[in-house]
């Protein structure tokens, strides 16, 4: 028995795709990713319109999908994070329904519960069997963990995984189980392997960036939770790389025996595993090509579904059991408010992703970020849009200082004894403020261009057109 | 009054400078400018140039002036550079 | 407290505006290597404005000019002068009369710009074979030389042979360096360590500078700051000892008493010396005596 398909047309014709329907994609092929692309393009041919598209993370790659809301084949986006690309289009109004962003954490909640229904779920996968058992830790296109695609698989009404790897039945080692899809297509390509996965992620070799992470390992080390048992997690930039690197020598230097790394997975992470700094690593995501080895080879490195990793509505999750995140910011106020979805412009250039749901899990969330960017200062009055709440922010680390929460006083004091130059967040404003002179507020368009939906599905705040000019 | 007598120009493209074309113009001063925070600084970087200049006893020049995101003190040197480069009485 | 001091290249505006946030206790603008010919202009005024304009944190502030066999250095003195930088460090400094000519200018624009003498020092850099043979009355040529700066790169280009992280080639040139700047009662400042990736090596190699007697260490790269501070920092130990000193010095007043001995040994105006500065680095670094339980 089979349920191949000869062809994608076939696939999307045999969907039953009607007008206002919700199509879904997850984003483990992220830049690389041909699959979204290749399947809006059949539905368009189709004639189907008003579609909500419902894809975990969009990608520069991705910038067809303007050509599909200007043609009406697409009226409403649900996403986790949109690229800077797609995001200057929507900021300057090319949707008119608001797009819609959520967390990592919430989009599965809100498709289990039935918030956010998906009709048609297309899930690319780097290997897959004709009967749909699929994986992503081999293949040409492998990209390691599957983390974002489990949700879609286990509650879309119809399910079709898209492969460039069809191996015989039985797949070993599969992710998603053949019960829940519909049928399966095997195509030349799902992506670019290039943009699939970096070669290798770096360390930032930036002196600034360097001093970041280095006040960031610090921070860990004198917070009172470096000890036994610590669990961590931090993102993929350059600074907070490095800030894991530090750690490492830290903890070895100590003989800490961590519990677990989460993420979103660098071989930096892995490394840290494999030098006995953690026991395991918890992956819904993988980054580069070590992670990906390391997740296909290491039985300690397992992949968690978005749901098991940070759902607000299930009985608990991984990120409830989170030590210590390191997070990004673009804005963030003298409320510890953090803006992550758009620049300093008002322009839509990111999202949660994992943001709002680690930090709100997390014992010690901290932001990593230069006291200013080209200019302009990290710390304004207040964000151009509120991505996580001030209240589930710990520490703002900069070159110039770094900022704790008022309402966390006892790392304040810990900081302090520590010798680390604690300083005031208004202080810490005013300081960069000296620097580059203040900057006139931004001028805000009139159109709500897209809604951030908190992690208990309310809205946390709206985001506004950027006007002409801007 | 200082005189603008050739072309010349100064800083670069790089984050956080800013590179400053002067040409000569015999009508008053010319400027225009591109920042990546012209909203937020674009008036405060037109008044350091027209400063400068004044201070350098320029009161005729054309000026190009591209900004990646640079500090006051930054812009004034680069501004103050072209000016000493495009300048009469140097090598 | 100048444990530390960190170049930064001259005519890059983001690391100019960062260096004061790079821990060093000293940072170097350098008008001279980092900088190309057709840029000198551009750098002295870009360096100028930013001691001008910028808060750089209590920083140390000093800057290589060009060195005096170009036509670039008179126009570095004097755009960079009237901002009055602590120490004018100036490469290639191979006798007693280059010192004495770099001297006449500055304290020319001293005297123009209404400031003291000395307001602002000399540090030689101490660079070619030449340098370090005359490293004694290079030293001791004028009362502006506040201390000694051994630079390896061009040294060991200057006597044929590699510049190695192990450092065999210099060891030579840093004794005689030390020697030189102690006898003129002078500081003195060891070359950058050449390896920006190797964290084990520049402990090392700081350690060894600290082991031979030098006042602390230059570095081009932020990520050694960290380990030469700490190797330059007095421990503890070398902190109680310096209260002890004071502490006898103290009752040896009181008592009438001309000289002391502590754990056997004479206290003598070096070792005060070397205690009062101790005490001085350990306060800056917020440090004090630890109660003797």
């Amino acid at each position: 028995m089979s349920k191949l398909v000869s062809s994608l047309r076939e696939a999307v014709a045999l969907a039953g795709l009607r007008d206002g329907m919700t199509v879904s994609f997850h984003h483990h092929l992220r830049n690389g990713d041909y699959v979204l692309n290749m399947v809006m393009e059949e539905i368009a041919r189709l004639g189907v319109k008003d579609l909500t598209v419902n894809a975990s993370s969009l990608f520069d790659t991705h910038a067809p999908l303007a050509d599909h809301i200007r043609n009406g084949v697409v009226t409403a986006i649900q996403t986790d994070y949109m690229a800077a690309g797609l995001g200057k289009e929507i900021s300057r109004g090319l949707m008119a329904k608001p797009v819609q962003f959520r967390t990592h954490g919430g989009r599965p909640s809100a498709i289990a519960d039935g918030t956010t229904p998906i009709d048609v779920a297309f899930i690319a996968a780097p290997s897959a069997d004709p009967m749909g058992n699929c994986t992503g830790k081999f293949g040409k296109s492998a990209c390691g963990s599957l983390g974002y695609a489990f949700p879609d698989a286990m509650y879309a009404k119809k399910v079709i995984v898209i492969t460039d790897n069809l191996v015989p039945y039985p797949l070993q080692d599969w992710s998603i189980p053949e019960i829940y899809v519909d049928c399966v297509v095997q195509v030349e390509a799902i992506g670019d392997p290039k943009g699939i996965v970096s070669g290798t992620t770096r360390i930032t070799r930036d002196p600034v960036g360097l001093v970041m992470a280095s006040y960031a390992a610090k921070v860990i080390e004198h917070s009172g939770l470096l000890q036994d048992g610590f669990s961590f997690q931090t993102g993929a930039g350059g600074a907070s790389l490095a800030a894991a690197g530090f750690l490492k020598d830290i903890m070895l230097a100590k003989n800490i025996q961590g519990s677990f790394g989460l993420g979103g997975i660098t071989g930096y992470m892995v490394d840290m595993l494999q030098a006995g700094c953690f026991q395991s690593l918890l992956d819904v995501q993988c980054f580069d090509l070590k992670a990906v080895e390391s997740i296909r080879t290491d039985p300690r490195h397992q992949e968690i579904s978005a749901l098991h990793y940070a759902s607000p509505s299930m009985r608990s999750a991984v990120v409830d059991s989170l030590d210590v995140v390191i997070l990004g910011a673009t804005e963030i106020d003298t409320d510890f408010n953090v803006n992550v979805h758009t620049d300093s412009n008002g322009y839509i250039m990111g999202g949660s992703g994992g943001h709002s749901d680690t930090a709100a899990g997390a014992k010690l969330a901290m932001i990593i970020a230069p006291m200013s960017r080209a200019r302009l200062p990290i710390v304004t009055d207040h964000v151009t849009c509120v991505s996580t709440p001030g209240k589930d922010i710990d520490v703002l680390v900069t070159q110039g200082g770094i900022a704790v929460n008022p309402k966390n006083a006892g790392l304040a004091a810990r900081l302090k004894d520590a010798g680390l130059p604690v300083i005031g967040i208004h202080d810490l404003k005013a300081k960069a403020e000296a620097m580059t002179g203040a900057p006139k507020p931004l001028r805000k368009g009139d159109r709500v261009v897209a809604e951030v939906v908190s992690r208990d599905g309310g809205i946390l705040d709206q985001i506004y057109s950027v006007p002409e000019g801007q | 009054m200082t005189k603008i007598i050739r072309s010349a120009s100064a800083g670069t493209l790089e984050s956080n400078d800013v590179f400053v074309e002067i040409e000569p113009w015999d009508q008053g001063l010319r400027l225009t400018l591109e920042s990546v925070v012209k909203q937020q600084f674009g008036d405060a970087i037109e008044r350091s140039v027209r400063e400068t200049l004044a201070q350098c006893g320029v009161e005729q020049a054309k000026l190009n002036v591209v900004d990646q995101g640079a500090l006051d003190c930054v812009l004034r040197a680069r501004v103050e550079t072209a000016v000493a480069r495009g300048r009469e009485g140097q090598a | 407290m100048r444990r530390s001091m960190l170049f930064l290249p001259g005519n890059t505006p983001r690391m100019l505006i960062n260096g004061a946030f790079l821990g060093a206790d000293a940072i170097i603008f350098d008008l001279e290597d980092a900088v190309a010919p057709a840029e000198k202009d551009a750098a002295r005024i870009l360096v100028r404005n930013t001691m001008r304009y910028m808060d750089l944190g209590g920083c140390e502030v000093i800057v290589r000019i060009n060195s005096i066999d170009t036509a670039f250095w008179k126009a570095d003195l004097e755009q960079i002068l009237p901002e009055k930088p602590n120490l004018i460090l100036l490469p290639k400094t191979g006798s007693a009369a280059d010192v004495r000519e770099a001297d006449a200018c500055i304290t020319e624009l001293e005297d123009r710009l209404g400031l003291a003498r000395n307001t602002v020092r000399l540090m030689p850099l101490i660079e070619t074979a030449l340098g370090v043979e005359n490293a004694y009355a290079i030293a001791s040529a004028c009362s502006r030389v506040a201390a000694l700066f051994l630079g390896a790169e061009d040294l060991t280009a200057d006597l044929r042979c590699q510049r190695t992280k192990a450092g065999r080639e210099i060891e030579y040139a840093r004794t005689r360096l030390v020697t030189a700047a102690r006898a003129a009662g002078v500081d003195v400042y060891d070359t950058p360590f050449t390896d920006v990736n190797d964290d084990e090596g520049i402990e090392a190699d700081a350690a060894l500078a600290k082991a031979l007697g030098f006042t602390g260490k230059a570095s081009i790269s932020p990520r050694h700051v960290e380990a030469i501070n700490r190797v330059f920092s007095p421990t503890q130990k070398e902190i109680d000892y310096a209260y002890e000193v004071m502490e006898a010095i103290r009752v040896a007043k009181e008592q009438g008493k001309g000289a002391i001995a502590l754990y056997g040994k004479m206290i003598d105006a070096p070792i005060v010396a070397r205690a009062e500065q101790t005490i001085a680095a350990a306060k800056e670094m917020g440090l004090g005596r630890e109660e003797q339980v």
